[in-house]
């Protein structure tokens, strides 16, 4: 039947036995129910995170009331979300009113049926899968455009036609680049594009034709960042012009399927960014794919490397928020149209090229040398800014002792 | 085409140097103080809640002439004969008994002019400023008190018996010389 069913079957094989309907029930329902779990309390996790990050990037200390370190602080939030009073204002399209956060949902919710977590460990594997997941994930914008249109406000409206710009320029650029790892493996499967990248991080799209790949990465990343309407690209909600943009009339529970859907998305974008460039479930070396290497029982570590290669680039995304001023739409257009796409097309056409060729069928000669040295420069630096920074606390911590007030507690 | 790769190469970098700075202050130390659970101990001369010492007043009204937004009322009385002297702290006799002293805080402007002119310093502002209520009238604060136990002898009378006694009584607030 599918992936599940096989691994349900190697469970417990008298499973095989049973009727088709409950085959089907079972191998449906359970990756539906994980998956839906997992989208739903992820975000509780994902906005933690994110405020914590962001204050820290601003010297604040972020949510620190609720619960040791503020750690509940998001749930608080979700309680009160929930049971707030969902406010329909007058002159709103009741029905499209309420589709259109769930239909955002949708878009956000569905790409997670084809993520692979591991060989078998993935709900399951569409030959179309990559197609499938850009298709899908569209349908969120008809949504954005529905909650914009529905709202019978002016700012909602523009927030919902700026989103619907944006995606359509931003859908042309990382359509382009997601068929440069699909022309490299020739398949559209997410499994099947995952292990064309197996054998360790040298191997890993990303630090195939070297310059070349990486620039695919930067520009997939951009363009999917631009795609879940996230700062710097968030136009669509610009607070300091549209009120909340096409969120402005929600409130309570609506409103904050609105949010889960833009965490979930952006789980799902770093997801299949990592599956397309970082070798998805794959391990930076293959001894560390299983437990093993450590003499344990071959338990596939799969879904712990994408975890921490979506978080890794969820990281970045946020680290981009508290980084960069929101684009104005002229800018974001002209990173669409100017730079993104003329990127996308040249990258498609000289990788298309490359691939054909015999001697660079797999990379250029010196790919294998170029994966381990990049990430330790890469790394390395990040650790050296890193320990200036504490040094330089010290330095401030000493000054401090010196003139500041006391503190009493 | 030079100058659109120096562009996009420029918009690029400057994204690295502005995330390396975030990146940093991602470990710098937080400078928020959690305002309910520590606070700073403001220095001594913090100009923040009066206080009145009122066994210390001698009624002279200059605190009340000085205040530029009138946030101070006193009330005095002749002190009668028959009751005993009593003094200041600072060795002024107290001849006015002192009946009402009362300062709206809602109205006081910290501006410290009132401290200066008092001869006995017995008004002074503290470094207390958490006094916040819900009624207004919670800001108005009555410093004359019944029970006040005053100085029933000169203090300078025992290290230097032979001095007249303090300035000028101070009489009236009227009648008192300007500051």
């Amino acid at each position: 039947m599918n992936a599940t069913y096989a691994w349900l079957v190697s469970l417990v094989p008298e499973i095989a036995g049973w009727p088709a309907w409950a085959v089907v029930a079972l191998s449906a329902t359970l990756p539906a129910l994980a998956c839906f779990t997992f989208m739903s309390l992820g975000p509780i996790v994902y906005v933690y995170a994110e405020r914590k990050i962001s204050a820290f990037m601003q010297d604040r200390l972020g949510p620190m009331r609720v619960g040791p370190y503020g750690v509940l602080q998001t749930i608080a939030d979700t309680v009160k979300l929930l049971f707030k009073e969902a406010i329909y204002p007058k002159g709103v399209d009741r029905k499209l009113f309420v589709i259109a956060p769930l239909l955002v949902n949708v878009g956000a919710f569905l790409p997670f049926v084809v993520i692979p977590w591991g060989a078998r460990l993935q709900p399951a594997d569409l030959n179309v899968g990559i197609f499938y997941v850009s298709a899908i994930s569209a349908i969120s914008t008809v949504g954005l455009i529905m909650a914009g249109w529905a709202s019978n406000n002016k700012y909602a409206l523009f927030g919902a036609m700026r989103s619907a710009a944006q995606i359509v320029s931003y859908e042309i650029p990382s359509l382009l680049i997601i068929l440069v790892p699909v022309m490299l493996v020739g398949s559209l499967s997410l499994q099947d594009l995952t292990l064309a990248q197996a054998g360790g991080l040298p191997h890993w799209f990303l630090f195939r034709y070297f310059p070349l790949m990486p620039v695919a990465f930067v520009s997939f990343f951009t363009a999917a960042l631009a795609e879940t309407n996230r700062a710097p690209f968030d136009i669509p909600e610009a607070e300091s012009e549209l009120v909340a943009g096409f969120h402005t009339e929600y409130s309570g529970f609506f409103f904050s399927l609105f949010f889960l859907a833009e965490y979930s998305e952006m789980f799902v974008v770093s997801a299949v960014a990592s599956v397309l460039f970082l070798g998805g479930y794959l391990a930076p070396h293959p001894l560390l794919q299983s437990l093993a290497f450590l003499g344990l029982p071959a338990v596939g570590l799969g879904w712990f490397w994408l975890w921490w290669k979506a978080w890794a680039l969820m990281f970045v995304m946020m680290w981009l928020r508290w980084t960069l001023p929101r684009t104005r739409v002229d800018q974001l257009m002209y990173v669409a149209w100017k730079v993104l796409l003329p990127i996308s097309l040249a990258l498609v056409l000289v990788v298309g090229g490359l691939v054909l060729i015999p001697a660079t069928r797999d990379g250029f000669f010196w790919d294998a040398w170029v994966g381990w040295p990049l990430t330790l420069v890469v790394v390395g630096f990040l650790f050296v800014v890193m320990l200036r920074a504490l040094q330089w606390n010290r330095a401030r911590d000493r000054q401090m002792a010196l003139s500041a007030p006391q503190v009493s507690r | 085409m030079r100058e659109w790769l120096r562009n996009v190469w420029e918009g690029f970098f400057t994204v690295l140097v502005g995330m390396r700075i975030t990146w940093r202050h991602l470990f710098t130390k937080s400078v928020t103080l959690q305002y309910p659970s520590e606070r700073w101990t403001l220095p001594p001369r913090t100009r923040m809640r009066l206080f009145m010492k009122y066994e210390d007043c001698i009624g002279c009204g200059q605190c009340v002439r000085a205040c530029p937004v009138n946030c101070i009322s006193l009330k005095t009385e002749k002190r009668p004969a028959d009751k005993p002297p009593i003094w200041a702290a600072t060795g002024q006799p107290i001849k006015l008994d002192v009946t009402v002293f009362d300062i709206d805080m809602s109205l006081c402007c910290y501006c410290n002019l009132c401290t200066y002119p008092c001869p006995t310093f017995c008004i002074y502002m503290t470094p207390d400023y958490e006094f916040a209520s819900r009624d207004l009238k919670e800001h108005l604060y009555r410093f004359a008190k019944k029970d006040a136990v005053f100085l029933t002898e000169d203090p300078k009378k025992k290290a230097a018996p032979a001095a007249p006694a303090a300035p000028a009584a101070p009489g009236s607030p009227a009648g008192a010389p300007g500051a």
